[in-house]
Parts: structure tokens; C-alpha cells; sequence
């Protein structure tokens, strides 16, 4: 019994780690209508930024805050210059291919400008566990599933409560018609990206905290489990990411103790949950239906 | 609006209007057919005038671009995204590694081998198709990529105990009538003939009854069911084709680079992504698109290896930075880019405005 809970934490503390970063992916998602490929390694750049800030004497907290600040700004600064002008050709596999290419070159420079080595990241949150009675969870855990709350709700609140919300949607579901009742579309794909370039910085130093060490390959199995998650909670759902980060991250703790001959394809599990899932929902558990017109 | 099997932009391309008064023959230009001759005749003197590297780098090239052609077939002109079809290749390139290797099967054989066994898993893949769509399909098609790397790690040992499987070199030497080429030369004419066998098949596919369809079922998927296409079976058919395209690939990689190899997790992951790059920066919606795209990423790709020596770190970046430049400049890929060239040069200028001669109108309507 004590084995399945602590499978169960181990799955929920990586499900956290899935679940914000593809928290960063719907949240472009629901602004731009786009997936974005290089999501994990913008986020990767920003854990650098982060550590690099650390290093030079700041707080992690602030090193954190003034990273994700840096990355809104960046982020804003990729959708204006590399984004819209392939996007106005209106041919979403050039902005795969684009967002492909970002990917590369954002993964090299990063090993250029800040090295090959591993790096350790401090931790924001304080050493120890906290023991819940029936196991004990790293503090790192909680402090990292408190932040993913917060996250939500903000942007609960920022997107269903909040004017600047109601054009974020209106531009992802429809460009055309948002311009013509006078959103400025432009800028809202831009704060879209900026948001989660921003988010992305948070999640990649997190995440980055939880690891004995981390290098330029810190995000590319996250980021598998990541699209993972936001597939299976529906990629216009904030909520339905958490939710598909934690079963993703438990599907998987559970595989590798109790599943003896799936042994080292335990990953077979979680997408074959995103295919039952997908099969049955379309759109994803939380996804809405779009009607289509002919 | 937001999907990705909305229409891609170069749809004319399919059907380039033919400029009429330049034809040699039905539909063929003199133009194209003298352009054709050139490129035949520099495809055949390729192994006789570069090094051994550079004939294989043309190998390479060869078979990434029948992967991509089936990728084409697929996201290009079924408008279904697949950044999973690394497996696919994979799967064709174990198929013929464990023939070879456990079973003692010459290559050749391998090769229709190959392209059944992906073709099976590729209609079993295309089955979520038909509810699953756009983007969502695309992560499904990912997921595969990253577990048939580890599927391989654990169900197949090859030497050292890894997944990586080694043909004796000797089994792709050129066989009977051809034994005074050298392998590199044998190999890459081997390549040569199956793809442009392929690229055949492609272009005949595309203008035939089911490639109506399969354009149909891109561009409007609910129009096309009410005039009778029958999505389950375009879908699944060109999804088990395209993944078919990438075994074969993935087999002649074998005979190619003499490995098949699934010991990084991450190979067959960004293989998928090559695919894609070379439909695009080719074309997508083109014949030609994914061979013309398969040269220029290969060469490319070498190219950004060589130029920064000392730091190789750099050459995804310079890769990756390419790709961007060259979607910049041309949107439609590089063969939809230069068949808009092509057009603007050999189609008769329209004459400018003024009364047109009489003659001609009165010609016309006379002999019809």
C-alpha cells in the first residue's frame, strides 16, 4: 500500500512538472491556434536565463520573476518578427516548420551561450519533505503543484473574466471577424506568445529546480509528455492540461512498478490513453466541439 | 480556421495550368520535356563524376525524398499531419535489417517486405484517423515516433545487445549484370530506380479517380462525403500508402548507411521532423516538391556542418535558421516557388490593352 502511494506522489510530481509546461502550450493554443514546437525550448533558453541570474548573486525567486519578464518580452518580440509574416501566408505547416526551426536553433544556442555542462538550479522552494501519513512528498512538489494552481487560476480569471480575455479568444476562434468588430489582433497574438514565453520561464526553472542536474536536453522528453497532456484534457482547456499532466505523470509512475512486461515502453501507456481518450472525445476531455460550417 | 487541414496554399500546383502554344505533344511542354532530358541525363552521371561520400549523400538524399513523397501523399495532398512518420521508416529499416541479419535474405526481397509491414501498421494507425483530426492526429502520429524507438530497444537485439542491426556489407554489392559498377554506384542507382518508380506512381495516384478524392477530403472533407467519397477509405488507404513510402525508405537506408540503428530515442523523432521540412521547403501539393526538398535539406544540412568547423554546436542553429529563411522567402517551397518563376517566363505575355487583331477570332470561330 505504501508502494502505490508513493508510485502515486512519484507520478503526481512528474504530472505537475507535464502539466505546466503544457499549461504554456494551451494557453498559445487558445490565443493563437497554433501548436507551438519550440515551446519547451523557449523555456529552456529562460531556465537559462534564470540560472545565469542565480549565479550572479539574486534570490531565485527574483532571478525567476525577472526571467519570465525577459521571456514576455522575447516572446512578443518572436510572434512580431518570426511568426506573423509566415502566418499571413495562411499556411499553418509553414508556421510548424518555422516553430521546427526555432526549435534547432534555439536548443544550439542555448549550448553555445551557456554551455554544455550540466548546470544545478537552486531550488525556490525549502529542502525536506512533508510527511502526508501515508508517504512523504518533497517540499519542491508541493511548492511546484502550489505554483500550478496559481497559474490556473490566473488564467481562469484572465481568460473568462477579463475583457482582455474575451479578445484573446475571439482573435484564436476567429481573426477575421475579431478585426472587423475592432480587436487588434496583432497585439493580442503577440501578448498570447508573451504569456506563454512568460509561463514557459516559470515551468523550464521549476522544473529545472527538481532535477540533480540539467543541460540542454532538459525539455525534450518533457515536452513529449507535455503536448501528451494537453492533448488529452483538450488543448483549449487550462484545467484539462493540469488534468492531463497528472494522469499523464500517474499512468506512467503506475506502468513502471506494476506492469512488469511493458518494461521500458512504459510509455506506450499514457499515448495509448490519449488514443482511447481521443477516440471517444474528439477534442480532448475538456475540449470544446467546433461546429463546422459547409 | 485554426486547423491544419484547412487548404495549403499551393493548391494550383497540383494542376499547373498548362500555357497553351508551347505544347510538344498532349500536355507535355517543349520547355519541360528538354528540362526532363537534362535532369535524366545528370541523374545517370551523378555516381560517375562525384567522390564516394558525395554519390552517398545522393543516396541519402534519395531516400529521404521517397519518405517525404509519402509524407506528401499524406499531409500534402490528404491533408492529414503526421510528424510520427520516423516510425514508419523505422519500421521498414528493422523489417529488412531482421530479414537480412536472422534470416539470411538477400536485400532485394527485403524491400516489398518492408513496405507491407509498414503499410499494415500505417492502415492500423490510420483507423483514430477518421475520428482524430489535425492536430490531435499529429500528437498521436508523435507519440508513435517516440515509442517505436524503445519498442525496437526491447524487442529486438542486435550486436552488443542494443538495437542496432548490421547487414554484412558484402550483401549490397551489385549483383549479376551489373558488377563492374562499384557498391556506392550500384546502391545509388538502386535508390534511383525506386524512387523515381514511386514518384511515378505518385503522380499517376494524384491525377487518378482516388487522388481527386483524397484532394476532396482535404479541402472540404463534409462537401466531399455528400458526393460520395468515402472518407474511411481515403483516409486509411492514403494513410497506409504514405506509411508504405516511408518503409521502403527506411529499407534502402539500410542498404545505405548499412545499419539500422535505434539506440537514440531521439533518431526517428527527428527523422519525422526531416520529412516534414523537406515537403515544405520542396513544397507541399507538388510531385516534385519532396525530391527537390530532400536535395536541398541533404546538401544543406552537410553544408552547415562543414562551413562552421570547431563548432559544430552551431549547425542545427544554422540549419534551423535556413528552414526559417527559406519558408521567409518562399512560402510555396522552393518548386512552388520556381513554377510561378517558370509561368512568368514562358507564358505568352497577355497583350496589352487595346483592340485585339480581328483575325484570329474569326479563325477560330471558322474551323470549330
Amino acid at each position: 500500500m505504501d508502494l502505490l502511494f508513493s508510485q502515486l506522489f512519484n507520478g503526481v510530481a512528474n504530472g505537475v512538472i507535464y502539466a505546466s509546461v503544457a499549461l504554456a502550450l494551451v494557453l498559445i493554443f487558445r490565443s493563437t491556434g497554433l501548436l507551438n514546437f519550440a515551446q519547451g525550448e523557449m523555456a529552456l533558453f529562460s531556465t537559462f536565463v534564470t540560472w545565469r541570474l542565480t549565479e550572479s548573486g539574486l534570490p531565485v525567486v527574483v532571478a525567476i520573476l525577472a526571467s519570465a519578464a525577459m521571456s514576455f518580452v522575447v516572446g512578443a518580440v518572436i510572434e512580431r518578427v518570426l511568426i506573423r509574416p509566415v502566418e499571413e501566408a495562411r499556411s499553418p505547416l509553414n508556421v510548424v516548420i518555422v516553430t521546427l526551426g526555432m526549435f534547432l536553433a534555439l536548443n544550439a544556442l542555448a549550448q553555445l551561450v551557456f554551455g554544455t555542462d550540466p548546470q544545478q538550479m537552486p531550488s525556490a522552494f525549502p529542502d525536506g519533505r512533508v510527511d502526508l501519513g501515508v508517504t512523504a512528498v518533497a517540499q519542491d512538489t508541493i511548492g511546484l503543484a502550489a505554483v500550478l494552481v496559481a497559474e490556473c487560476l490566473l488564467l481562469y480569471v484572465l481568460l473568462q473574466k477579463t475583457g482582455v480575455g474575451l479578445k484573446l479568444r475571439a482573435v484564436a476562434s476567429n481573426p477575421d471577424s475579431s478585426r472587423l468588430v475592432g480587436i487588434n489582433t496583432g497585439a493580442m497574438l503577440m501578448l498570447g506568445w508573451a504569456l506563454s514565453a512568460g509561463l514557459g520561464a516559470i515551468a523550464g526553472s521549476l522544473v529545472a529546480s527538481q532535477r540533480t542536474g540539467f543541460d540542454a536536453s532538459l525539455m525534450q522528453s518533457v515536452l513529449v509528455f507535455a503536448f501528451a497532456a494537453a492533448a488529452l484534457g483538450g488543448f483549449d482547456s487550462p484545467l484539462g492540461a493540469v488534468i492531463g499532466g497528472l494522469v499523464v505523470g500517474i499512468a506512467d509512475a503506475l506502468t513502471v512498478q506494476y506492469v512488469g512486461f511493458l518494461d521500458g515502453i512504459e510509455v506506450i501507456v499514457p499515448l495509448g490513453l490519449i488514443l482511447v481518450v481521443l477516440l471517444v472525445r474528439p477534442t480532448g476531455l475538456f475540449g470544446r466541439n467546433v461546429v463546422e460550417r459547409v | 480556421m485554426t486547423t491544419l487541414n484547412e487548404p495549403t496554399v499551393a493548391n494550383e500546383a497540383a494542376f499547373p495550368p498548362t500555357p497553351a502554344g508551347t505544347s510538344a505533344g498532349p500536355g507535355v511542354p517543349w520547355s519541360k520535356a528538354i528540362l526532363g532530358v537534362v535532369l535524366a541525363a545528370a541523374a545517370l552521371v551523378i555516381p560517375f563524376f562525384f567522390d564516394v561520400t558525395t554519390v552517398g549523400l545522393f543516396s541519402q538524399a534519395l531516400y529521404l525524398a521517397v519518405a517525404a513523397m509519402g509524407l506528401n501523399l499524406l499531409t500534402g495532398y490528404n491533408g492529414q499531419v503526421s510528424i510520427g512518420h520516423g516510425a514508419f521508416f523505422g519500421i521498414g529499416a528493422f523489417t529488412t535489417g531482421i530479414l537480412m541479419v536472422d534470416h539470411g535474405w538477400y536485400f532485394e526481397p527485403t524491400l516489398p517486405v518492408a513496405a507491407l509491414v509498414a503499410a499494415l501498421v500505417g492502415a492500423f494507425i490510420g483507423f483514430p484517423a477518421l475520428r482524430v483530426r489535425g492536430l490531435y492526429l499529429a500528437l498521436i502520429t508523435l507519440g508513435l515516433a517516440v515509442l517505436f524507438p524503445r519498442v525496437a530497444a526491447k524487442f529486438v537485439t542486435g550486436q552488443g545487445g542494443v538495437a542496432l542491426l548490421r547487414p554484412d556489407r558484402a550483401e549490397f554489392d551489385p549483383v549479376a549484370p551489373f558488377d563492374g559498377l562499384d557498391p556506392d554506384q550500384w546502391q545509388y542507382f538502386v535508390c534511383l530506380v525506386v524512387t523515381l518508380g514511386l514518384l511515378l506512381l505518385a503522380r499517376n495516384l494524384i491525377r487518378s479517380r482516388m487522388g481527386r478524392a483524397m484532394i476532396a477530403t482535404r479541402d472540404q472533407e463534409v462537401a466531399a462525403s455528400t458526393v460520395g467519397v468515402d472518407l474511411a477509405r481515403v483516409k486509411v488507404g492514403t494513410f497506409a500508402l504514405s506509411a508504405a513510402y516511408a518503409g521502403v525508405a527506411g529499407s534502402l537506408s539500410v542498404m545505405v548507411d548499412k545499419v539500422a540503428d535505434a539506440t537514440n530515442p531521439l533518431t526517428y523523432f527527428e527523422l519525422s521532423i526531416k520529412f516534414l521540412v523537406a515537403v515544405v521547403i520542396g513544397g507541399s501539393a507538388t510531385i516534385l516538391g519532396p525530391l527537390v526538398g530532400a536535395l536541398v535539406l541533404t546538401f544543406l544540412e552537410r553544408r552547415t556542418d562543414s562551413l562552421i568547423e570547431g563548432k559544430e554546436i552551431l549547425s542545427p542553429a544554422v540549419l534551423g535558421i535556413a528552414l526559417i529563411a527559406i519558408v521567409y522567402l518562399l512560402p510555396e517551397g522552393v518548386v512552388g516557388g520556381l513554377s510561378r518563376l517558370w509561368h512568368r517566363f514562358t507564358t505568352k505575355r497577355t497583350p496589352p490593352a487595346g483592340p485585339p487583331p480581328p483575325v484570329t477570332p474569326l479563325r477560330q470561330t471558322s474551323t470549330s
